[in-house]
């Protein structure tokens, strides 16, 4: 079992964090991991991605040019990976970052409006566990108890507060994502 | 048993020293690599096992309490990135020229000049062909995964100590910022005093009742002196060449086309390896370590048995020089590379094999 996967959108999205907590999700499940970041001024504003790549066997690049799993969460993400998503692989996105079509007929396209639900459950910085709970629905990598764990380990203590609230975020992506 | 954890390569090199227990680490900040001090502050070693972690006031100040602490005996490091390093290359060839010992970690971005801070390996030369003054040598370490970039700090020191000679962790942006599984090496006490008296004759510890008075420099104004000077530092080259080569094979056994690539370019080429293989092209991957001294041995050998080789480096061809000479000319040896920050990906990879060497 392998699956590399790409998380792209504007910085400050939490598309590193996201990414972060699935690589200690996958930690805790027993598996290779690797958390490869776009490091650029991105946290300012502007586009940032990071590939992780959860696997049964030791990983070798950590750079890719095609991904099983790509999570886009803007236009300029979108134009950029799109295309390199594997035949059959899975594209996720959140429908408010997105204005443009889908042009591949060839995977299987998800939706996630996690933006919409985070404005409801009215808490922004829920966004990016929305959109791990869609993923964690569509391609159930990783257990749930090792997800919590992950969250245990890649958030400090002093926020460890927040981990009820990051669960119930992961559940309700879980229920709002649907397929294109 | 030691806990895997997940951690970044500049932080498992900033855990790692503080594990092997390291004297001091002396730095100033520079993207990609500046976790390695952030982690050093964070974890305050000065209040467990004594080490001091300083930012100086800039990268030449750094390495020149580098120099102050080897000559000393101590286990003295100093990190940077590409311009930084350039800053820091008078420093190194004293410290070569004075044969002490030390750490220095490279975590390599795109230039000349400012340049990027997007990843690249276009360090290679000012590395293993000196870069800075005068016929100096440094132990060059290339490592490919966070593991690695734990473990080279230990093997860099004791070479370090080995041979009173400094070493260089040689990495990039890419192993610096990525996260991997790592188990980090167990704590071992810093040196006492005695101890480094011991190890180190040549230490200058201070004027201590029944110290013999040391001269820690690099600099000999008879010329007859310093060419004995000088023939000592190559004689102690040449048994670094024969004794300290690093490698690894990765499918070489029926290689019909060899890649040859180090740190994060080899770890890409391993994926260039598995695409080339389920195409039915038997394709290896040798990958130095070690890139002075050069595994020119092992890449000679692989000469009269493939039909090519690539030097994959993100640079402009810099290895792939080495690479001609260790084969010298009884193979074709093509060069790819991108440029200024930009990261090949494995299958462009698989394409520049078929286009220059297939």
């Amino acid at each position: 079992m392998k699956q590399e996967i790409i998380i792209a959108g504007f910085g400050g999205q939490g598309v590193l964090s996201m990414g972060k907590i699935l690589a200690y999700s996958g930690l805790m499940e027993g598996m290779e991991v690797s958390w490869m970041p776009s490091y650029g001024p991105e946290q300012r504003g502007g586009t940032a991605n990071v590939t992780v790549i959860l696997s049964d066997s030791p990983i070798s690049s950590p750079i890719l040019n095609e991904y099983d799993v790509a999570i886009i969460l803007n236009q300029p993400s979108m134009d950029k990976f799109e295309s390199r998503v594997k035949p059959g692989g899975i594209l996720i996105y959140d429908g408010y970052g997105i204005n443009g079509e889908i042009k591949r007929k060839d995977i299987r396209v998800y939706r996630v409006d996690a933006m919409d639900a985070a404005t409801e459950m009215k808490n922004e910085k829920a966004f990016n566990m929305l959109i791990l709970g869609g993923l964690l629905k569509i391609v159930p990598i990783v257990k749930m108890e090792n997800v919590l764990l992950g969250l245990k380990k890649s958030l400090p203590e002093r926020h460890h507060k927040l981990i009820p609230m990051n669960e119930a975020a992961i559940k309700k992506g879980m229920e709002i994502i649907c397929e294109m | 048993m030691e806990e895997i954890k997940l951690m970044k390569g500049n932080e498992a090199i900033a855990h790692a020293a503080i594990r092997y227990g390291a004297d001091g680490y002396f730095g100033y900040p520079i993207t990609p690599q500046s976790e390695i001090m952030e982690t050093l502050m964070a974890e305050m070693p000065w209040e467990t096992t004594g080490m001091v972690v300083l930012q100086a006031e800039s990268e030449v100040a750094a390495i020149n309490m580098v120099y102050g602490g080897a000559a000393s005996g101590k286990r003295a490091m100093t990190s940077s990135s590409s311009p930084g390093i350039s800053l820091k290359l008078e420093g190194i060839s004293y410290i070569a020229g004075a044969e002490l010992p030390c750490l220095i970690v490279n975590v390599m971005r795109g230039g000349p000049g400012l340049g990027t801070i997007q990843p690249s390996q276009a360090d290679y030369f000012q590395t293993v062909k000196g870069g800075g003054h005068g016929d100096y040598r440094l132990i060059t370490l290339a490592p490919y995964s966070v593991q690695e970039m734990a473990d080279f700090v230990a093997l860099g020191f004791d070479l370090a100590f080995k041979y009173s000679n400094p070493s260089m962790i040689l990495a990039d942006g890419i192993i610096g910022q990525m996260m991997e599984k790592v188990v980090l090496p167990p704590y071992r006490p810093r040196k006492t005093e005695a101890e480094i008296r011991l190890e180190s004759p040549w230490a200058t510890q201070g004027r201590l009742k029944g110290n013999k008075v040391n001269v820690v420099t690099s600099l000999e104004l008879d010329p007859a002196l310093m060419e004995e000077n000088n023939n000592r530092f190559q004689a102690k080259y040449r048994r670094i060449e024969e004794t300290e080569v690093l490698y690894e094979e990765f499918c070489c056994e029926d290689a019909q086309y060899l890649l040859i690539a180090f740190g994060s370019s080899a770890r890409i080429c391993q994926k260039t390896v598995e695409l080339a293989r389920s195409e039915g092209l038997r394709v290896g991957l040798l990958r130095p370590i070690t890139l002075w001294p050069f595994p020119k041995k092992a890449i000679e050998s692989y000469a009269s048995c493939v039909k090519g080789m690539l030097s994959v480096e993100l640079n402009a061809g810099q290895m792939v020089e080495d690479v001609r000479l260790a084969v010298n000319g009884k193979v074709k040896v093509e060069h790819f590379g991108r440029l200024g920050g930009i990261v090949f990906t494995p299958d462009e990879i698989l394409i520049a094999l078929k286009e220059k060497i297939l």
